[in-house]
């Protein structure tokens, strides 16, 4: 019979590591997926979430099982993924020759005529990928979860650890750094 | 150009990715393998620390120790020494020249 959650993370609790995989198991696709939202490189992406994993065998006896355990998982993940961002900030500088012929191509669409520039055309989430990978890591983590993801500044604050108007203030100079980004990209070509 | 649009269009691209959940194979053993490889270690690291304190205190020990016998001065008179004297009052007896028939 299968066991449930609150059994499994009691046994893993006692010291029975097996009783740990069947959650390894059931949550890695959910760690994976959001993990894959905040970096790019496969390897970047595994070490994630073998943080992730690792943290959550570390901290099980924090779990207090008033939320889901999905609910804590996810905090620990957007936590982990945020340290990651503030561990690997890239040069952040952006200029338009660094973006490629089809990314250039779809903005020239959208420039003549706006509604023929689709937003599920490859070249737009090339594009928004560049653009995200240039913000700070604050910003990003922000605009990820409040604009893409659509999550409320409630919901941030509680994935965050940041407090409801620290989320505000940070949407809105998140908003205020793309369009600044934006702005680079653009301005040689069109401004 | 009407960045506030572009934007927006932009915002909405990355709606429509849908993340990929796909998970390396056999991922979760990787996993049960590393926690167990950890927790072996854990226990030997908790030796080593300890051990490594208890020598760090021995060293730091000695070296104070060792410290103040260098810097307090020796004492050129002896005649103050406590342990002379004592030594010289145990030994009074022994040390009185034998008394002449």
């Amino acid at each position: 019979m299968e066991r449930s959650e609150t059994e499994l993370i009691a046994a893993v609790l006692r010291g029975d590591r097996d009783s740990f995989e069947p959650l390894v198991a059931k949550y890695s696709p959910r760690v994976f997926a959001t993990a894959r939202r905040y970096a790019r490189r496969e390897s970047e992406i595994e070490d994630i979430v073998q943080e992730v994993w690792l943290k959550a065998f570390d901290k099980l006896g924090s779990f207090r099982g008033e939320a889901p355990f999905e609910h804590w998982l996810m905090r620990l993940t957007v936590r982990t993924c945020y340290d990651f961002l503030r561990g690997h900030q890239r040069n952040r500088e952006y200029s338009f020759s660094e973006i490629s012929e089809p990314e250039a191509d779809w903005l020239d669409r959208f420039v003549t005529d706006p509604d023929s520039a689709s937003e599920e055309a490859a070249a737009a989430k090339q594009l928004i990928d560049r653009v995200l990978e240039k913000l700070s890591p604050e910003a990003r983590m922000v605009i990820q979860l409040l604009e893409i993801e659509d999550r409320s500044v409630k919901e941030i604050a509680q994935l965050t650890g940041w407090s409801v108007p620290l989320v505000k203030v940070r949407a809105f100079r998140a908003r205020g750094e793309m369009r600044k980004i934006l702005l680079r990209i653009t301005k040689d070509k069109y401004l | 150009m009407n960045l506030a649009n572009l934007q927006q269009k932009l915002t909405a691209a990355a709606r429509h990715q849908a993340p990929d959940d796909r998970v390396p194979y056999a991922f979760e053993k990787r996993i049960l393998a590393l926690v167990a490889a950890r927790a072996a270690v854990s226990g030997r690291v908790l030796w080593a620390r300890g051990l490594w304190r208890a020598a760090v205190s021995c060293v730091v020990l000695a070296v104070v120790c060792g410290a103040i016998a260098l810097l307090t001065p020796a004492r050129p008179d002896s005649s103050n020494d406590l342990s002379q004297e004592f030594e010289n009052t145990l030994l009074a007896s022994v040390d009185q020249p034998e008394a002449t028939p």
